[in-house]
């Protein structure tokens, strides 16, 4: 490879970056807003309409604010960890987009056989997902240790604790995904689910949807598991923290919330397949980004429903009931998979087998 | 038979999809947000806001310094002297009601034997300084001109129900 094209692929991985953080970024400050309009829709109120047609500014105006807010760094912290830790946390919710598949494109008929659109079409997607989403737990922990202060080394344990807990049964729910798709690879994943609604994965496994999905609400801290942000527990982590790098953590969780949303879609309701094999001409795309979007939806509408768990029910509901309830429905699915004369039923689900 | 019931409402989060479905209906209700620089409340004839003096259709003030209003004032935020006239009627020579002392009890109106003292519906008053809030004689006179038709109004709405 010559140095001339080694600079074109750079360059074209750059681009490929950039068309997906620019997007993210900015639907990230949209979200905000959808979720105060949403929310106060829910409440019977109009929400924020007041900035620009409809208040669609807003999230500009936010952002604007909190980057002219004064950041205090406390006296007695470690400046270096307090400065790292929200970068800690933003960049693994970030890099975790970089191997998801927003379709698949033949590019007009330019290439043969169409082409996964992600940004690195890693063959152990999945692995490569669960590894980097856990790696914000340090962008957490950092923040309280570095803060010198009792509340935020308290709610960094708290929060820790809640993620690792939460991550032991979505990785549970997720190997239930794999033994039917036989692949860590997400694509792979997506094109066993081919052929209707009735192939996706929620049906074999709408338990291990269940799971996941509030799994992951619990893991990104929404509202009924947002202990890291409650009032009545002094808030959490972030307690010392202030105007931007403040906002890093609340740009972390959102990034992580969508990362969560198109995860469930792409490993349950069959990414970028529509319901009906007739509407695949539509570009997968779209099918994609409506499910996502559908469950961001659906992670508002609870914030705006549920009341918050208290620490030792979460706990329970993480280690009492879901670790069990997963390790079961592996075993259910093994014995399906393996049993002469079920195995005709469960490979309706397996195409490749 | 309930056991089994009772697993299946939780297994399928029966409760949960019960709630979601309750808050779902109140998205699509209709808002009760009043937008209010542009859109307002009504006010009632008795609404309790800025106050004013009133003057007879003569010209002549109503005010007699009988200082009911000042004794009843229960934040003490009205201060009043008066004098003898030539023509032997008493009447203020200073009448001051410090608004940012003022709890808007409607007391003053309500004490008042002469219907001089009223409270109008004007609420939007504030002001950057403590000494723009501090209303003289001649400020609660010139509300009363300008509020006169407001306050005659109210006063006949309310007249009935005295």
């Amino acid at each position: 490879m010559s140095g001339l094209d080694m600079a074109a692929q750079a360059g074209i991985w750059a681009l490929e970056i950039l068309a997906i953080t620019v997007p993210v970024a900015l639907s990230v400050a949209y979200i905000t807003y959808l979720e105060r309009r949403v929310i106060g829709w829910i409440q019977v109120r109009k929400g924020c309409n007041r900035v620009g047609p409809a208040g669609l500014l807003q999230p500009l105006a936010d952002g604007l604010k909190l980057f002219l807010k004064e950041t205090t760094i406390p006296a007695r912290a470690n400046k270096f960890l307090f400065v790292l830790a929200p970068i800690l946390s933003l960049t693994p919710a970030l890099v975790a987009y970089a191997v998801v598949p927003f379709g698949e494109t033949s590019l007009f008929g330019l290439w043969d056989e169409p082409h996964v659109m992600a940004v690195a079409h890693l063959n152990v997607g999945l692995l490569y997902i669960m590894a980097v989403s856990s790696l914000s737990i340090y962008g957490v922990l950092m923040a309280g240790w570095a803060s010198n202060s009792k509340y935020p080394i308290m709610g960094a344990m708290r929060s820790t604790c809640q993620m690792i807990s939460y991550e032991i049964s979505m990785g549970f729910a997720l190997v239930t995904v794999m033994m039917l798709a036989g692949s860590l690879d997400l694509a792979d994943i997506v094109r066993a689910q081919q052929g209707g609604i009735l192939h996706w994965y929620m049906i074999p496994l709408f338990p291990m949807l269940l799971v996941y999905f509030i799994s992951g609400c619990a893991e990104v801290g929404r509202t009924p598991f947002d202990l890291t942000e409650t009032e009545e527990l002094v808030s959490g982590y972030h307690v010392e923290y202030s105007g931007m790098w403040f906002a890093t953590f609340s740009l972390a969780e959102y990034a992580a919330m969508i990362m969560i949303a198109l995860m469930t879609s792409i490993l349950f309701l069959g990414g970028w397949y529509a319901p009906i094999p007739a509407l695949d001409v539509i570009p997968g795309t779209f099918w994609l980004l409506a499910k996502t979007g559908f469950l961001v939806f659906l992670f508002i509408w609870m914030r705006a429903t549920f009341p918050r768990y208290r620490y030792d029910q979460m706990m329970r509901l993480g280690w009492k009931v879901f670790l069990p309830w997963t390790l079961a429905w592996i075993a259910v699915v093994g014995i399906f998979i393996y049993t002469p004369g079920l195995d005709a039923i469960i490979n309706f689900w397996m195409p490749w087998r | 038979m309930g056991l089994i019931k009772r697993a299946f409402k939780t297994w399928l989060l029966w409760e949960l999809l019960v709630g979601l479905s309750l808050t779902g209906r109140y998205l699509f209700k209709k808002k009760i947000t009043v937008e209010y620089p542009e859109e307002r409340t009504p006010l009632s004839p008795r609404f309790r806001g800025l106050h004013a003096l009133r003057r007879y259709e003569s010209g002549e003030e109503r005010c007699i310094a009988c200082k009911l209003c000042e004794v009843i004032c229960p934040a003490l935020a009205i201060r009043i002297e008066s004098e003898e006239r030539a023509d032997g009627t008493r009447r203020t020579t200073r009448y001051d009601i410090d608004m940012t002392k003022c709890i808007y009890c409607g007391f003053c109106q309500e004490a008042c034997p002469v219907d001089a003292i009223v409270e109008t519906q004007e609420f939007e008053y504030a002001s950057e300084t403590r000494e723009a809030l501090y209303y003289t004689k001649d400020m609660l006179l010139a509300n009363g001109e300008r509020y006169e038709a407001q306050i005659a109004a109210n006063l006949a709405a309310d007249a009935k129900y005295c």
